[in-house]
């Protein structure tokens, strides 16, 4: 008996050793924010300080899980899509109360969405919604359920409410978004101090309860200090004034990763590219040859191939980027389509494409079948080093095979007035964060009469036969329920821009943050926001450090 | 009344000249009428219409001057597009912040200046000029961005006014020294100050009654431009600080084409300039007079 | 002259020999990438290191000086011309001209010029070569910064109209030009000179600050200004100490010409 009791006590020992240690509740976990939100209303805000807010504050339906990319159950306990993907029903969870102890029910969702989807409305979260003329129909049936019956079939919309906030019908309409606003979110607004910091307090009637049934969040307080110099927060970072920095440089990844009372992470590969595309438009303000440069596929893939993205990655982000292999990041698991061909370096090959169409090599200088030199600006925004330095990069290695490139930085108004409105521009380099996995969150880049269709916006009938054909696929997947369906067209779309290159796709960034030690349960994703996705279970690792954050 | 009245009609008339034109340039300037939500892929054409007609593209100065003309008269300087909140309230947060900060940074750097520049011109010593001119090259050679990066390092943070101060006055200093030397070696050169010396009167005596006095009218014209160069440093300095002040809000404002911001601040501007200005002006005037009287 | 002026001038000298023929002493192009010698420290090839893209930082340093002490002097001159001409002429003159002049300053000064040059960026081409588009900053730049050295000149200028110099000459029958030019201007000199060096190192680093709305110098072409927007990242600066370089070149031109221009005879 003797040794086994022996054993018992050492596995005992072992796995009580090995266990991780019980949270500690308290503390006020500070980190930054680039600008004051633009607005506090949960359903108004569209800038990334205002969602922020809103993620920490709002309860939601659903919610993506950013470790798994997968949508879990949150205020409703279940959901069904309906009639081919033209309604959704949720069943809401029942006993669920607002920070002000009122209940949460299936009217205060009905109030919400009617809201959300009344055509009079201005609401960013409200678009991804809208497929196609038809209103949207929200109705309750029953005590604890809601369905929502869309105009057309509305594939994947389900993602959506991740970023729709529930509000209480008690509360005024005008004052949403005020301190003292009931919110169903782990935390509420109880200070505001313009410029300086937003104080959050625990929702003292947060639904969600750890494994004890104490309702967590576990962290009693955030600040979220205002400030916009990156420098700044990453010296207050190491000065342990802050306790996460959500999106590093690599400059000061390199730093950091030396090692410090903190954690650096470098999650490969995140959802952000940089992309470089040719002024399609008819309307353009530049003369015809280049035009008709600009609208040939020999063209845009010689460019392409003449580019050596590797060097990008290397030189401009310190190796903290890959170079992109196509119009969606392999971080994007799902939608990723590996079957795409990267693209490589080949200057040669690059010469091949573009003597093709009509371009000979004359002393150095490239030049197209009319004699011009070819020469041609790329315009990006100022203030962006590392664009700035990729612009320069592309200079160069364009200059390999005779193009004559001119980088004009300019404020990002300027830029955007160019690119949106007159179209005065031969080239753009801007980069794209991407924040929703699924293609539908990109209808208005592809579709050809979308604003966004950055290299020939709001064309009238697609001006190309690949372009009618990517806007098949777009609406095909948007309206398929079948989700290997929906990829099977998503795939196709990839593989057509990877073959006609109107977007040329230089690299995904990395996503690189900085947590400190004396965090815990902190679980970086991709998907922002990286660190804080699961806020309410982050705890510090001490009483002592807890206390010292009061 | 009379001797105030003509100034400040002076002032009033710069400011709503400033004003109209101020207006017409930020409505001609590349990016007027663009917000940057256009760009988001998440929002579909109709609310990316709704955004440009809120952005004001369309609508003529003149219809937005006769509103803000209505506005003033009630007090309502309008809306932040920006940020969303009325623009009185972002003032009246904002303009102690600068002020206290500016103001100073203004006084730390006449200090230093004026006493710098009366060494030099006392000493007349090579060694003495060389390193007060070597140091004051220095600091105008460095951006005053930088000189707002260095003074929260050195201070770590501690109270942002004060390392907003330190750095208008280190950015300002450098320019009030090479100025108010070249001002007071002029009147160092006079002939009476050379007969002065003759007579034996105290260094001290010279400096303050032969130099200075004389030197008044461009001192204190100089004294209303530094506001102007102060406001214009604290523009990068409060930016790269993070302090919540006037000039945080001029830059925010102007990247952003934040028409109803820009037009108060630069009614702002034109007050401070001109009433800085005109109240040298005054100053000259009175010692001018008190000389002359003596 | 003595023998600091003299140190002062030849340095100066050597400096826009080296300006003006770049080619002869920068041992590389300065827009060549060395791409696997990134950031390198100070080595023989490149005394000192390469930057953020591997471009040989002495060439860079050399060619950035052609283009910021050629550009920005010039400006400065411009600038301080026209405050001048105006400042003079209205202190000179008095009265209502005084005052016109004056209220023309205080409304310059108060303008947002800012937007001034971001209309002529929006109006010139985009394919516009980079030493055109300095060109034209530079330009805008001494139109536009006269205002604050104008006022303190017209108040100088008014404090000589009643001096007994100027009244022994208009006794003597001088005409007014010429009062103006040979008796009001000199005695103007140490501001006028006092107001040319502020403006040379305020006319380069703003040129490097509006490299931010895309009207300072465009890629790959150096000047002191984009240079020295390198030094706002600190802590790449404390572990890379000779980024420092250009700073310190800056920093001796600009004592050289104080040492150059200082009045009296104890320099």
């Amino acid at each position: 008996m003797k040794p086994f009791g022996c054993l018992l006590y050492f596995v005992a020992f072992w796995n009580l050793a090995g266990a991780p240690p019980a949270p500690v509740w308290g503390g006020e976990l500070r980190f930054c924010v680039r600008a004051d939100p633009k607005t506090l209303d949960p359903l108004q805000s569209a800038d990334q300080p205002g969602e922020t807010v809103r993620y920490l504050t709002g309860g939601v339906l659903l919610r993506l899980n950013r470790a798994t990319q997968t949508l879990e159950p949150e205020l409703a306990e279940s959901w069904r899509t309906e009639a081919g993907g033209r309604a959704l029903e949720f069943r809401i969870r029942k006993d669920v109360k607002f920070s002000d102890g009122s209940a949460f029910t299936a009217a205060d969702v009905v109030y919400t969405l009617k809201a959300l989807f009344d055509p009079a409305s201005t609401f960013p979260a409200a678009d991804g919604f809208r497929r196609g003329p038809g209103a949207i129909v929200v109705e309750q049936r029953g005590p604890d359920v809601v369905r929502i019956a869309f105009p057309n079939a509305a594939a994947g919309a389900e993602r959506l409410f991740d970023e729709v906030a529930m509000v209480s019908k008690r509360w005024p309409a005008d004052r949403r978004g005020a301190i003292g606003m009931p919110v169903l979110g782990p935390y509420r607004v109880v200070e505001y101090r313009p410029g300086d910091y937003i104080r959050l307090a625990r929702n003292p009637n947060f639904w969600r309860t750890d494994a004890t049934g104490r309702r967590l969040p576990y962290i009693d307080s955030l600040r979220l200090i205002v400030q916009q110099n990156r420098s700044l927060e990453v010296r207050r970072f190491t000065k342990g004034e802050i306790d996460l920095v959500d999106t590093l440089d690599p400059e000061d990844y390199a730093r950091l990763a030396r090692g410090g009372a903190w954690r650096a992470h470098n999650l490969g590969p995140g959802l952000g590219a940089e992309q470089l595309w040719f002024n399609q438009t008819p309307a353009g303000r530049i003369p015809d040859y280049k035009k008709a440069w600009f609208s040939s596929r020999e063209f845009r893939n010689g460019m392409s191939a003449a580019l050596n993205r590797a060097d990008i990655a290397r030189v401009v982000y310190g190796g903290w980027a890959a170079p992109a292999p196509g119009a969606v990041s392999p971080a994007n698991s799902f939608w990723f389509n590996s079957r795409v061909p990267a693209p490589a370096y080949a200057p040669q090959q690059a010469l091949a494409d573009l003597a093709r169409a009509g371009f000979r090599s004359t002393g150095g200088a490239l030049r197209d079948s009319g004699g011009h030199a070819v020469e041609f600006s790329i315009i990006t925004n100022s203030g962006n080093q590392m664009r700035e330095r990729t612009a320069a990069l592309i200079q160069d290695d364009l200059a390999k095979i005779g193009v004559r490139v001119t980088i004009v930085a300019l404020d990002f108004p300027s830029l955007l007035e160019r690119v949106t409105h007159t179209f005065d521009y031969d080239a753009c380099l801007l980069g794209f964060s991407s924040v929703d996995l699924d293609p539908s969150g990109q209808m208005n880049l592809w579709l050809s009469s979308a604003n966004a269709h950055a290299w020939n916006p709001e064309q009238k009938a697609p001006a190309t036969e690949w372009e009618a054909e990517i806007d098949r696929l777009m609406e095909r997947q948007a309206a398929e329920p079948v989700p290997a369906k929906r990829k099977a067209a998503f795939d196709r779309v990839q593989e057509i821009a990877a073959r006609e290159s109107p977007m040329l796709f230089l690299v995904y960034r990395n996503t690189l943050c900085a947590v400190s030690s004396e965090l815990r349960n902190v679980s970086p994703a991709v998907v922002g926001p990286s660190l804080i996705w699961n806020v309410e279970r982050l705890y510090f690792e001490s009483a002592r450090r807890a206390e010292a954050r009061r | 009344m009379g001797p105030l009245l003509k100034p400040a009609l002076h002032i009033l008339a710069t400011a709503v000249l400033g004003v109209l034109l101020a207006g017409a340039l930020i409505r001609m300037a590349p990016g007027f009428g663009i917000d940057e939500r256009e760009f988001d892929l998440r929002l579909n054409d109709d609310s990316v219409r709704r955004i440009r007609a809120e952005a004001g593209a369309g609508r003529s100065l003149w219809s937005f001057y006769v509103a803000y003309g209505r506005g003033l008269a009630t007090g309502d300087l309008g809306t932040s597009r920006a940020l969303g909140r009325p623009v009185s309230e972002l003032l009246r947060e904002r303009i102690p912040i600068t002020l206290g900060a500016a103001g100073a940074g203004l006084l730390a750097a006449w200090t230093v200046a004026l006493t710098l520049a009366m060494v030099c011109v006392h000493c007349r010593n090579a060694v003495v000029d060389a390193a007060c001119g070597g140091f004051n090259a220095l600091l105008l050679c460095l951006p005053a961005a930088a000189l707002g990066l260095l003074t929260m390092l050195v201070s770590g943070q501690s109270g942002r006014a004060a390392i907003v101060a330190a750095a208008i006055a280190l950015a300002v200093m450098p320019r009030l020294f090479r100025l108010t030397r070249g001002i007071l070696a002029e009147a160092w050169s006079s002939p009476h100050v050379a007969c002065a010396m003759a007579r034996g009167i105290s260094p001290v005596r010279l400096m303050l009654w032969h130099i200075l006095a004389p030197s008044a009218g461009p001192l204190l014209a100089l004294a209303g431009v530094s506001t102007t160069l102060a406001f214009g440093a604290a523009i990068p300095i409060e930016v790269v600080c993070d302090s919540p002040g006037v000039g945080q809000l001029v830059w925010q404002a102007a990247l952003q084409r934040d028409f109803p911001l820009l037009v108060n601040l630069g009614l702002m501007v034109c007050l401070l300039v001109a009433g800085s200005n005109a109240l040298a002006e005054a100053a000259s005037g009175v010692v001018g007079s008190a000389g002359r009287g003596r | 002259m003595t023998s600091v002026r003299r140190a002062a001038a030849i340095l100066l000298a050597s400096i826009y020999v080296v300006c003006l023929f770049p080619g002869w002493v920068a041992p590389f192009d300065y827009a060549h990438q060395f791409r696997d010698l990134v950031a390198a420290p100070p080595s023989a090839r490149h005394p000192l290191g390469t930057d953020a893209l591997g471009r040989d930082s002495l060439s860079r340093l050399i060619y950035a000086s052609r283009v910021s002490l050629l550009l920005a002097p010039a400006a400065a001159l411009l600038a301080t011309a026209i405050a001048a001409l105006l400042g003079g002429v209205a202190g000179y003159c008095g009265g209502g001209v005084e005052t016109v002049a004056m209220k023309a300053t205080d409304l310059v000064l108060s303008l947002p010029w800012l937007f001034v040059l971001l209309i002529a960026r929006a109006w010139m081409p985009l394919s516009m070569l980079p030493w055109q588009t300095i060109g034209i900053t530079f330009i805008l730049l001494g139109s536009f910064g006269w205002a604050g050295a104008a006022r303190v000149i017209c108040a100088a200028a008014a404090s000589l109209r009643s001096s007994d110099m100027l009244l022994h000459a208009k006794a003597c029958g001088c005409p007014r030009w010429r009062l103006f030019a040979m008796h009001v201007l000199p005695n103007l000199r140490s501001i006028l000179l006092a107001q040319f060096l502020i403006l040379i190192p305020v006319f380069i680093l703003t040129e490097g600050n509006l490299g931010v709305l895309g009207l300072g110098v465009g890629e790959p072409l150096p000047s002191w200004g984009n240079l020295l927007r390198e030094l706002m990242n600190l802590p790449a600066v404390a572990e890379r100490p000779w980024m420092l370089a250009p700073l310190a070149v800056f920093a001796m031109v600009t004592g050289c010409f104080y040492l150059l221009t200082s009045p009296g005879d104890y320099a």
